[in-house]
């Protein structure tokens, strides 16, 4: 990985822009628009929404794994100084498990029931890596053992089926790494496990990705997995990116009514409330993106202009947020009256 | 154990339900001819096995656990969806324990005054009606000398009670998100205006900020019409939220069980102190997560004594051997472990 001249290094995967749309027979829809963010080699970047918020689309967009209809409409995206959103479909296969490694969220279906997992493990390593059968599965057991599988030469012949959840997200994870590829995504990656075991592989995925300085991009609903591995986050909504910032800083002082609403919408363990503070109404479907900002129906702040102009991220705190009430030269009022008394101090 | 007053329990509150030494066992046995040919044993998975507690007119109790502890398992005995292999259930001084045998008009008495909701909100909705005739059934059902007239304005009620509109009884469950979903089902079971609710992870298919919309309603609804909520969950913080009381599952018994406040500030059972321990802290630092070691063993073949001791740091040769049994402590909570007991741990 060079270092520009400037001495900053150069970010692994860098999103510009990017927009992507559906076309459908009635309209087209946006199911992202807009969206830029970076990540630094050996960083974890967060990215959290509700479903529909566009964070699984920003993944698949990235690996260029959408769904058709829906394609890249605009932006670009670089992965390690080179553009990769405009390479073919042939161009882009070597990319995928070499340079990008993916985790998804079920492990049994990301596994193939046919084959055991020694072939699997050999099968990517081959593919990837100039290797013979025996080195190439010398690797696949000094993976196995890496990922915390116990006893991996008598598991290389077993099946994912023999495998328990957490045990085959392991796998999972050691097929990400074969091929040591520079940026690991990784969407909802412990969402079907237990929370004793998603403890467990979330300090796997950040010890290795840190060992080996990949970058992470760790797509997940859940604010706690988030505050626990990542070290930047960044909050999706309706297909925008409204806040991104150091992880402490979105998850203590929100910047975005949006985050704001959401971190305080969380039980915590700490203290109890009588009730939850509850953002009203829904967020808006994909065919109903209201004008302006996209949180302005249900936002308390809302004035005039939010209902017209979209903001732009905006320096907010010591990240970035999309919302009037930063901008810089005529910020939007706060109104504090229609919050309940729950206060927002996490 | 033959009551047919309802007794005042120790806290005051009149006990509601009470379930003594619940059994639930499936065969999962091979078919008859491959048992003959592969001289397989018959296996037995004892999904539920002596499960005890009574809940209190008007309180939540909450079970958690683990995928495979048991805790659904238990919610559908409760209601009668799955018969009982051993035990007894009495609600409100009348034993149900034969429910799951009795037919649908025989026990319609006592099966309005519980209800159940179910996590999630797409499969529980017949998706062919219309919302008011899903709302309507139970009222149909137990109230057939109901006019139609009446039964319209009733829906149009409960609909409303739930935060939704009285005119979305003309439209079809898929035209409504998750969440208005989940309300749909929650005024469905209101129908009958029942004294007992059964939830069985009645949020978790939802995002966090329809999450505190739906635990918002139940908890005003409970106010309101002063329910007891049996509530189901693996989600600790929304546990904490939501109990007065607490059941901790592991491998179809419980390990503990005692009220809220006692149980997040001083959990007694080693299961208890880990599986709070897992929880990810949005508050970040301050409270390192520490991990729970292996998984959730194989139902079918529990480990002997312990069921926890092949993951407990306190088991001896007596936790391999010997069950432990619910032992009442003087802070009002009910722990089953040997170390406990024994004072090896406090």
């Amino acid at each position: 990985m060079g270092h520009k001249p400037d001495g900053e290094r150069e970010p692994v995967l860098s999103v510009r822009h990017l927009r992507v749309e559906f076309p459908t027979r009635h309209a087209t829809l946006v199911a992202l628009d807009d969206v830029s963010f970076d990540i630094a080699p050996g960083e974890v970047l967060g990215v959290v929404g509700e479903s529909g918020a566009g964070k699984s689309m920003t993944g698949n967009a990235v690996i260029q794994l959408l769904e058709p209809p829906g394609h890249i409409a605009g932006g670009e995206i670089h992965l390690a100084g080179r553009r990769i959103d405009d390479l073919a479909e042939e161009d882009f296969v070597p990319l995928r498990g070499r340079h990008i490694g993916m985790i998804f969220q079920d492990p049994l279906t990301s596994l193939n029931p046919l084959f055991s997992i020694g072939d699997q493990l050999v099968e990517t390593i081959r593919a990837h890596l100039p290797m013979n059968e025996r080195q190439a599965r010398e690797r696949a057991l000094a993976l196995l053992r890496e990922v915390g599988i116990p006893a991996p030469e008598t598991r290389l012949d077993s099946y994912p089926h023999q495998f328990s959840g957490g045990m085959r997200q392991r796998v999972v994870i050691a097929l990400a790494l074969a091929a040591e590829p520079e940026l690991i995504i990784a969407d909802e990656p412990t969402t079907a496990l237990d929370v004793s075991v998603q403890a467990q592989i979330l300090a796997l995925l950040k010890r290795v990705c840190a060992e080996r300085g990949a970058a992470v991009m760790l797509v997940t609903h859940d604010m706690g997995v988030i505050a626990e591995t990542a070290d930047r986050v960044a909050v999706m909504y309706a297909g925008r990116l409204i806040e991104i910032g150091p992880v402490n800083e979105v998850i203590r002082r929100p910047q975005h009514p949006y985050s704001e609403g959401l971190m305080a919408s969380i039980p915590g363990l700490a203290e109890r409330h009588e009730r939850l503070y509850q953002i009203e109404g829904a967020m808006p479907r994909l065919a109903a993106i209201p004008a302006g900002c996209a949180f302005n129906p249900r936002c308390p702040h809302a004035v005039e202009r939010c209902r017209i102009e979209r903001p732009e991220l905006l320096p907010a705190g010591a990240g970035q947020a999309a919302c009037w009430l930063h901008d810089p030269e005529n910020p939007v009022a706060r109104r504090d009256a229609p919050r309940d008394t729950q206060e927002v101090t996490r | 154990m033959s009551q047919t007053q309802p007794v005042p329990s120790a806290e005051g509150g009149e006990v509601l339900l009470e379930a003594t030494d619940l059994a639930r066992h499936f065969d999962v046995s091979k078919p008859w001819l491959n048992r003959v040919l592969e001289r397989a044993e018959k296996l037995t998975l004892k999904a539920v096995d002596g499960v005890s507690f009574t809940i209190r007119r008007g309180e939540t109790l909450a079970l958690v656990g683990e995928s495979g502890c048991g805790k659904s398992t238990v919610a559908r005995l409760i209601v009668g969806l799955y018969g009982l292999t051993r035990g007894r259930l009495v609600f409100d001084g009348q034993e149900i324990s034969d429910l799951a045998r009795r037919s649908g008009r025989q026990s319609a008495a006592i099966r309005q005054r519980f209800q159940m909701i179910f996590q999630d909100p797409y499969a529980s909705l017949n998706p062919l009606w219309r919302v008011g005739t899903i709302i309507g059934e139970p009222l149909r059902f137990f109230r057939p000398e109901m006019s139609s007239v009446d039964r319209r304005r009733r829906v149009g009620e409960l609909l409303e009670q739930v935060g939704m509109s009285a005119a979305d009884a003309n439209r079809y469950p898929h035209e409504f998100s998750g969440g208005q979903r989940q309300r749909i089902s929650i005024a469905r079971a209101l129908a009958n205006e029942p004294e007992f609710m059964v939830c069985d992870e009645p949020t978790s298919a939802l995002d966090v900020s329809v999450q505190a919309q739906i635990l918002n309603l139940m908890k005003d609804l409970q106010q309101e019409y002063g329910l007891t909520y049996l509530f189901i969950s693996h989600d600790m913080a929304v546990v904490k939220h939501m109990a007065d009381r607490i059941a901790v599952m592991y491998l179809g018994r419980i390990a503990e069980i005692a009220p809220a406040e006692a149980l997040f500030a001083t959990p007694h059972h080693p299961y208890s102190r880990m599986l709070l321990a897992a929880v990810p802290s949005l508050e970040g630092e301050g409270r390192e997560r520490t991990t729970i070691e292996g998984e959730v063993p194989n139902p079918v073949h529990p480990p002997s004594g312990c069921a926890f001791h092949p993951r407990c740091p306190h088991a001896n040769e007596r936790c391999r051997a010997e069950v432990p049994a619910l032992i009442a402590r003087s802070d009002g909570s009910e722990v089953a472990c040997h170390a406990v007991e024994e004072g090896r741990i406090d």
